[in-house]
């Protein structure tokens, strides 16, 4: 199976140096792992088992089954309603937030079970951290953003504090254009500063993966690239999860994607998310092994 | 025969559509008497309470009112220093405030993000009962439980009496706490979720998240309900007049009675002083003094809400 994918990968490579057209779309040869053409090794991060999402009594999502590679970059696609926020939200245990929620099957994070007893709800939010559909920067200065998770993850001292605050506001790409107005309101910066220093925040916990709901939806198309360049700048150290509605944006920056629909089981009057195709993105833009897949992509491709 | 209109009928609104645009008119006229008798009522308050308080301060010096101590102003001869009643004003208001702020804070953030709904919904009418209870009851139930049980046990510094102002502070401070849990719940309330979100996102434990983000996020509304908070405790009078006793002492001890303001206009008015006495009017100047505190603090309670507002967007 992981020889199969790798072969379709690496036959995207030979076809075509540069960025290869894929259903209307260019996909970067960035995306595809290992050019030298022998097996890269995927080591498996995370990886979601029979998932399954209750809201009360109605089930949002079911049987999601998805591994997160390392190096890699995870989407998830399809259209709304379909359960991709609640999964990602399983990803690092914010469901537990939501009263309501209730989540079976397990997601098994190097080794561990998330919802299993050896798991901390709070060191779990802190290995695999978050990035939200809106900035969302506390109403504090740029520096104590940065600085908040830290602070809240154990004592450092003012210089470590100030060293971490750089390293992750560099990290994020945003140092050069706030590194003299630290002590300015998070707000005074533009939405997509504002969503860069967010992930700057994120970065400051030293995370082992970072998930992203949408990240860019708030955002206009000079900003939205600048943060798919720091996706790739940073894939590297921290494994990335992001759900997006935003096809082109899948195809350029991920390297796997999961394609989620909705169905209505025959007993629910409501609509229930599904996984249908979770397969390298080359193979999910190009030739999709399930219909529904094809006629959702090639539908919002245009 | 429709068509036969003329042009202009086109912009002009049809039988239902006019009544509508009556009622619409009803309505407005009604709201604007309704506004302009909130000015009024205001307005009457204050003349009605200056003019006695500027013959007051016809026959009372002003420096005897504003520079001297002793307040004895029903007597024969008597003294006008107001002092002893800002001191016992202020007093009680701390001591309430001293309860009710922190008290009301905490139990705001254990409903707002301790609590599970269940809870929640078992505790809310707890707190709508306890602000419901007239203040009458908690008067006696200052003389005859926090006099005896609370007051006289946790005041080190001298022996309490049947009448004191830390009683009547402490009852008062329990009376105003559903309204501080209230309006601080609201202003926790209105920090978005989104930012409590991010802290948690980042490994912050509940009492980090309520303390790091919700705090400082809804720092103005919850000033503005300490504000609100003090406002209430300074015009309290019921619950004062029973429990402090009715003898300004002019005294920083909060074991003595003591009597504030509100509660010398309450225990004045009982008494039967003749409407055209001085004794009368001394009711007027104190109340002026009691509006103009309470104005100030509401003007500034606004200006550290626009002061602190935080622009989520
Ligand atoms: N907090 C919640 N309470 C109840 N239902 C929810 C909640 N969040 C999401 N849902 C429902 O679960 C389904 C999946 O939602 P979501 O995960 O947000 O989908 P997506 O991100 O793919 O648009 C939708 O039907 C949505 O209405
Ligand atoms: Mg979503």
């Amino acid at each position: 199976m992981v020889e199969d994918m790798n072969k379709v990968m690496n036959s995207g490579v030979s076809s075509s140096a540069s960025p290869s057209k894929v259903i209307g779309v260019s996909v970067y040869s960035d995306n595809v792992q290992s050019a030298e053409g022998n097996t890269p090794a995927l080591e498996m991060i995370m990886e979601s088992q029979d998932l399954k999402v209750h809201y009360g009594s109605y089930l949002a999502v079911r049987d999601v089954n998805l591994q997160v590679h390392k190096n890699e970059i995870t989407a998830l696609i399809g259209p709304s309603g379909c359960g991709k926020s609640t999964i990602l939200r399983c990803f690092n245990r914010m469901n537990d937030l939501i009263p309501t929620a209730k989540v079976s099957g397990s997601v098994i994070y190097r080794g561990i079970d998330l919802y299993g007893p050896d798991a901390n709800a709070g060191e779990v939010r802190r290995r695999i951290g978050m990035v939200f559909q809106k900035p969302n920067p506390f109403p504090k200065s740029i520096f104590d953003n940065v600085a908040f998770g830290p602070r809240v993850n154990g004592k450092p001292s003012k210089q470590e504090t100030e060293e971490l605050v750089e390293r992750s506001l560099k990290r994020a790409a945003l140092w050069d254009e706030v590194k003299d107005r630290l002590k300015q309101s998070a707000f005074s910066l533009s939405g997509g500063q504002q969503q860069r220093l967010c992930i700057a925040r994120a970065l400051a916990v030293d995370p082992d993966v970072l998930l992203m709901d949408e990240p860019c939806s708030a955002l206009d198309p000079i900003a939205t690239g600048r943060i798919e360049d720091l996706m790739h700048e940073i894939k590297g150290e921290y494994p990335i999860v992001i759900v997006t509605h935003n096809m082109q944006q899948a195809a350029r920056v991920s390297n796997r994607t999961a394609f989620f629909n909705t169905e209505v089981d025959a007993d629910a009057t409501r609509p229930t998310g599904v996984l249908v195709e979770y397969d390298s993105t080359q193979k999910i833009f190009s030739a999709p092994s399930d219909p529904r897949t094809e006629q959702y992509i090639s539908g919002r491709m245009g | 025969m429709n068509s036969t209109l003329p042009e202009k009928h086109i912009l002009q609104p049809s039988g239902l559509k006019l009544r509508q645009q009556r009622t619409e008119v009803v309505i407005k006229v009604l709201l604007a008497v309704i506004a302009a008798s909130c000015v009024l009522i205001t307005t009457g308050v204050v003349v009605a309470l200056v003019r006695p308080t500027i013959d007051f301060f016809g026959e009372v010096g002003i420096t005897e009112f504003l520079f001297t101590t002793d307040w004895f102003p029903l007597y024969e001869p008597p003294d006008f220093g107001v002092w002893p009643l800002v001191v016992g004003t202020f007093t009680v208001m701390l001591i309430a405030v001293i309860i009710a702020v922190p008290g009301g804070l905490f139990v705001a953030f254990f409903l707002s993000e301790y609590a599970s709904p269940r809870t929640k919904r078992y505790l809310k009418p707890f707190l709508e009962i306890l602000a419901g209870v007239p203040t009458v009851v908690f008067g006696f139930f200052a003389l005859n439980f926090i006099a005896p049980n609370v007051a006289r046990k946790i005041w080190v510094f001298s022996d309490v009496g049947f009448y004191s102002a830390l009683a009547a502070g402490i009852t008062v401070g329990l009376m105003i706490l559903p309204m501080m849990t209230t309006l601080a719940e609201d202003a926790m309330a209105a920090v978005p979720r989104s930012l409590i979100d991010g802290a948690y996102a980042l490994g912050a434990t509940k009492r980090e998240t309520c303390t790091g983000v919700i705090f400082p996020a809804g720092l103005s509304g919850i000033i503005a309900a300490g504000v609100i908070a003090m406002s209430r405790a300074i015009g309290e009078t019921t619950i004062v007049l029973l429990a402090a006793g009715s003898t300004a002492n002019f005294t920083f001890n909060a074991g003595e009675p003591m009597q504030t303001m509100s509660s010398f206009i309450g225990f004045a008015g009982l008494g039967d002083q003749p409407t055209d006495s001085t004794g009368y009017r001394t009711i007027f100047a104190v109340g002026s003094m009691l509006f103009i505190i309470t104005f100030g603090l509401n003007m500034l309670s606004q200006r550290i809400v626009t002061r602190f507002r935080e622009v989520y967007e």
